[in-house]
């Protein structure tokens, strides 16, 4: 029996020396890792999802903020919905180029090439949400901090078309969903969107 | 030479110099605005201005297929750029809002004056309340981000009420940035020529313009734009391809039949002397023909040249019995060289004549010049070879002999006679095709004479749809002596209009007063602002407890205090901007110095019910105002020009009829003449009904020139019955070469893609040639000679 004990002690202390080993290992693998690319490639394997948002604007030019809220929906790579349902109805549906804006009994089909401010922030968003890293870098500069059970990335213009409009974006989650995102504009305006049960 | 032949050809030759110099001065066209109506009532002559050149006439809508979506984006912006800058467009369009700075600048800066809702109450504290009230919610969405720098000046939101009224939703896909059609596979994009669509020189550059700014914008973009093409389509590219069409197939058509006329009277005569004195009627009587249609109308119509190929048919015959009466004696020839075959001849031209004044006094001017040339023509060559080749042909003329032929021919033509019970069998049988058939055998709709094929029809349609263009169906037109009254009146009219917009009665419209507002109402306008103090306080009022102070619109109170002030909107404002034109379209002032402004109705799923918009012009109450519906009106319009071909063909047929009656002065010889030819046209018309074809102006024309041209064989087969056997032989070979070169020629026009060309050659190639068969078969036993025709 002991002869019989001893090997199969040893085995285990080598296991568990092993598990050890890799325990330590794996958040350091982590930590190398965890990176724009790693967060990007994360986002990318999102699948379609829908979510709630509430939003928070400080307009400069006004002395309060104004709030609204609604759904959120993806469906990668580059269709965004966002229905808001307080303080009115409006829906807004960014497929591709086009922007589909529903607001007062009215259709209006746009064109985002038309329209490069609107551009500009549906693409930062979406493009974050698709793990398109290509698209966000032709805007911004990437920066990402913090570790994957709670990260930010940090968008800062690169290109004069972002720049006249954002001084930067902040996009917070945890794995890979979306919690928040902060959007500084040029002029002093900002907003928070706070997004609930982000995924599918 | 003796002086009487001089005398003639000097005269016959100074005829055709003063023709060919009326000929170097006229004007050509090949438009179909010739087969346009000449409006009678006031909504007809709107109409055919408004397809002449309205707004809508100078439509051109573009659609660019192949490559890949990307790519037909690019081109689509870099044709819209190209052509923005152009003189020859004076409007463009892609989907894309780059490049319409200046337009909104101007509605920016007048945008007191155009608001529909500025009015007292919008400048009250509860109006401003509501109206910024709503401006501050719009920020909160991501479209405020493009409104929010206009807050300050436009707090009021009076741009999004202008935009709402001038590009209303619903309209076209949008991807990578420029319209396309419904399945992605065309971008897609509205011009405006400055030209309207019957000046086709003007449009034929436009288009041309087009082709060249795409074959650019492709070349430099380079292996991307591979397979990339653009289509066009409108009223002025339709005009441009016709003319095209009608051009080329004139030249074609002229010279094939001219080719085959040659052809067979060489074959005949095997000389070219007689072959040149036979064309030489002809010519002459074209020449004098087309002189003739530009005198009367000052211009002449390619089909019209299309159809000289018409008097080879009838005027060839002329030289024809000439030559077979000069074999007979050649000392009696001057002067004399139709006497026994003239009054046949006379005759036969009478009735031709009057087959041919149907279509004279048509009120379509295609149809009317059509019948002064053929009159005209058939005169002159009659005359001519009465006249003037006696006077040319040269003593020793040899003439081949063509009685072999002929008794052939004759032998055929015994043995045909039982055949009239069965062209009598084949009358009864069209009857009975004709009475049981199902669809209707005529065809009233104008687009009948359209030479634009199916699928260029098609692809109008679907790019039309794509881009929910207005079809334009339904338009109310309004009428004043003045400029600003005609404005007023549009506004009057919409005004009860608004209603049946909120009802949902109708999608909506488009006004000029919507762009310029009248004087009126522009001051009404002005008198709603208030002043600077007044304005002060209702805007601290109004905004208290909302997130907006009064200090940040001092934007606001300035363009308010400005708006006042300002000297009204007008006309030239617009000028240099795509506005310009719509505005054109719209209102306009017509030769009689009166201003129309026309108000189009945008339908509910393209439909408008007639009822509701008759019941608000009648509450709307001005003066002479009146609903269009376009498609109707031009069809009641078609339709009467139809009733008026049946009419004056039915009376040609009458005419020829009685002609005939008082000429042979025997019932029976006039049935005998009569009978085949109605018979002829029975079975073309059943032979229409069959294939499926239904008949329409050009058909009926088809028919007249069956019952002129057969006559004339009928009257020299009746003639056969009097005279002696061996000229009945070249009479009937003579017959036979006339009616070969006649269906010839018209069988070659019935080949034309042309719908009218197409008609007319197919009826009169089949009803000529079985006129003359049946004429044949219903011909009487030949008698000894001597009894006087």
């Amino acid at each position: 029996m002991i002869s019989g004990h001893r090997p199969r002690r040893a085995e285990s202390r080598l296991a568990r020396l092993a598990a050890a080993i890799v325990a330590a290992c794996l958040p350091a693998l982590a930590w190398g890792a965890w990176d724009v690319g790693a967060l990007m490639s994360l986002l990318a394997k999102n699948p379609p999802g829908n979510a709630t948002y509430n939003e928070i604007k400080h307009l400069a030019l006004l002395d309060a903020p104004v709030e609204s809220s609604g759904e959120l929906r993806f469906v990668p790579p580059r269709y965004l919905e966002r229905r808001t349902t307080a303080p009115g109805r409006e829906v807004l549906i960014a497929d591709g180029d086009s922007l589909v804006l529903e607001r007062g009994g009215r259709r209006m089909t746009l064109s985002m090439r038309d329209q490069p401010e609107i551009a500009v922030l549906v693409e930062s968003i979406r493009a974050t949400l698709a793990g398109d890293r290509g698209t966000l870098e032709t805007l911004h500069a990437l920066s990402v901090a913090g570790g994957i059970e709670g990260w930010t990335l940090t968008l800062l213009p690169r290109v004069p078309a972002a720049a006249r409009l954002v001084t930067r974006i902040d996009v917070s989650g945890k794995q890979a969903r979306i919690h928040r995102i902060e959007i500084q504009m040029v002029g002093g305006d900002r907003s928070l969107m706070l997004i609930r049960k982000a995924g599918p | 030479m003796s002086r009487g032949r001089i005398a003639r050809i000097v005269l016959w030759l100074a005829g055709i110099g003063a023709c060919l110099a009326v000929i170097a001065q006229a004007r050509f066209v090949a438009d179909l605005s010739s087969f346009l109506p000449e409006a009678p009532t006031e909504r007809q002559r709107l109409l055919v201005d408004q397809l002449k050149s309205g707004a809508l006439s100078r439509m051109v809508l573009m659609g660019i297929e192949g490559a890949t979506p990307e790519a037909r984006a690019g081109l689509s912006r870099s044709v819209a750029g190209a052509l923005r800058a152009d003189p020859a467009f004076a409007g463009v369009a892609n989907g894309s809002t780059a490049g319409l700075e200046r337009e909104r600048d101007l509605l920016l800066a007048n945008r007191y004056a155009l608001s529909p809702a500025v009015d007292p109450h919008r400048f009250s504290v509860a109006g401003l309340r509501e109206s910024v009230g709503e401006t501050i919610a719009l920020l909160a969405s991501p479209l405020g981000l493009a409104m929010g720098a206009l807050v300050p000046r436009d707090p009021t939101g009076e741009m999004g009420v202008l935009l709402d009224r001038l590009a209303p939703s619903g309209g076209p896909l949008v991807r990578d940035g420029v319209w396309v059609s419904a399945d992605g596979r065309r971008a897609l994009l509205v011009t405006r020529t400055r030209t309207g669509a019957a000046d086709i020189d003007g449009q034929a550059r436009a288009m041309s313009t087009a082709q060249s700014a795409f074959a650019a914008a492709a070349s430099r973009m380079g292996g991307e734009a591979t397979g990339a093409r653009l289509v066009m389509t409108g009223p002025g590219v339709f005009s441009v391809r016709a003319r095209t069409m009608i051009e080329s197939e004139v030249t074609k058509l002229s010279a094939a039949a001219t080719a085959v006329v040659v052809v067979v009277l060489l074959w005949a005569y095997r000389s070219f002397v007689v072959l040149g004195l036979g064309l030489l009627p002809v010519l002459s009587g074209a020449i004098a023909g087309i002189a003739a249609v530009a005198l009367g109308h000052g211009v002449v119509h390619g089909i019209t040249l299309g159809f000289g190929t018409t008097l080879i048919g009838e005027a060839v015959d002329y030289s024809i019995y000439f030559f077979v009466q000069s074999r007979r004696g050649a000392a009696a020839r001057d002067a004399r060289g139709l006497d026994a075959f003239w009054p046949t001849i006379r005759l036969g031209l009478a009735t031709s004549i009057a087959g041919f004044s149907a279509m004279l006094l048509s009120s379509l001017p295609g149809l009317s010049q059509f019948g002064l040339y053929s009159i005209t023509g058939l005169v002159v060559a009659a005359l001519v070879t009465r006249h003037v080749l006696p006077a040319l042909a040269p003593t020793s003329l040899q003439v081949r002999d063509l009685s072999g032929i002929g008794r052939r021919l004759l032998a055929a033509m015994e043995a045909a006679r039982p055949l009239r019970f069965a062209v009598l069998a084949a009358a009864a049988a069209s009857i009975a095709v004709l009475a049981t058939r199902t669809v209707p055998l005529w065809d009233r709709d104008l687009a009948s004479l359209n030479p634009i094929g199916e699928a260029d029809r098609a692809l109008d349609a679907e790019l039309r749809a794509g881009l929910a263009a207005p079809d334009a169906r339904y338009l109310i037109a309004a009428f004043s002596p003045t400029q600003d009254g005609a404005l007023a009146a549009a506004e009057a009219v919409g005004r009860h209009l608004d209603p049946l917009v909120r009802e949902g009665t109708i999608a909506g419209y488009d006004s000029p007063a919507g762009l310029l507002p009248s004087l009126a109402t522009q001051s009404a306008r002005r008198a709603s602002l208030p002043d600077e103090a007044t304005l002060r306080a209702r805007l601290a009022e109004a905004l208290a407890g909302l997130p907006l102070r009064p200090g940040k619109l001092e934007p606001f109170i300035a363009d308010v205090q400005a708006a006042r002030l300002a000297a009204p909107l007008g006309r030239d404002a617009f000028r240099g901007t795509t506005l310009d034109l719509a505005l054109d379209g719209m209102l306009y002032r017509d030769e009689a110095g009166q201003w129309t402004a026309l108000v189009g109705l945008r339908g509910l799923g393209g439909v408008v019910e007639r009822a509701p918009i008759d019941a608000a012009l009648a509450r709307a109450a001005v003066p002479g105002a009146m609903l269009i519906d376009v498609k109707a009106e031009a069809d009641s319009l078609y339709a009467g020009y139809f009733e008026q071909a049946v009419r004056l063909g039915s009376l040609g047929a009458a005419v020829v009829c009685l002609l005939l009656a008082l000429a042979l002065r025997s019932v029976r010889r006039t049935a005998r003449i009569v009978m085949p030819l109605a018979a002829a046209l029975l079975v073309v018309v059943a032979f229409h009904a069959l294939a499926g074809n239904r008949l329409t102006v050009p058909h009926l024309v088809g028919l007249t020139l069956v019952v002129a041209i057969g006559s004339n064989y009928a009257l020299f087969v009746d003639g056969m019955a009097e005279r002696p056997a061996e000229d009945n032989a070249t009479t009937l070979a003579s017959l036979a070469l006339a009616n070969f070169t006649t269906v010839a020629s018209f069988g070659l026009l019935g080949t034309s893609s042309i719908p009218i060309v197409d008609a007319i050659g197919s009826t009169v190639a089949a009803g000529a040639l079985l006129a003359l068969v049946f004429c044949a078969a219903f011909a009487g036993r030949a008698k000894p000679a001597g009894v006087p025709a």
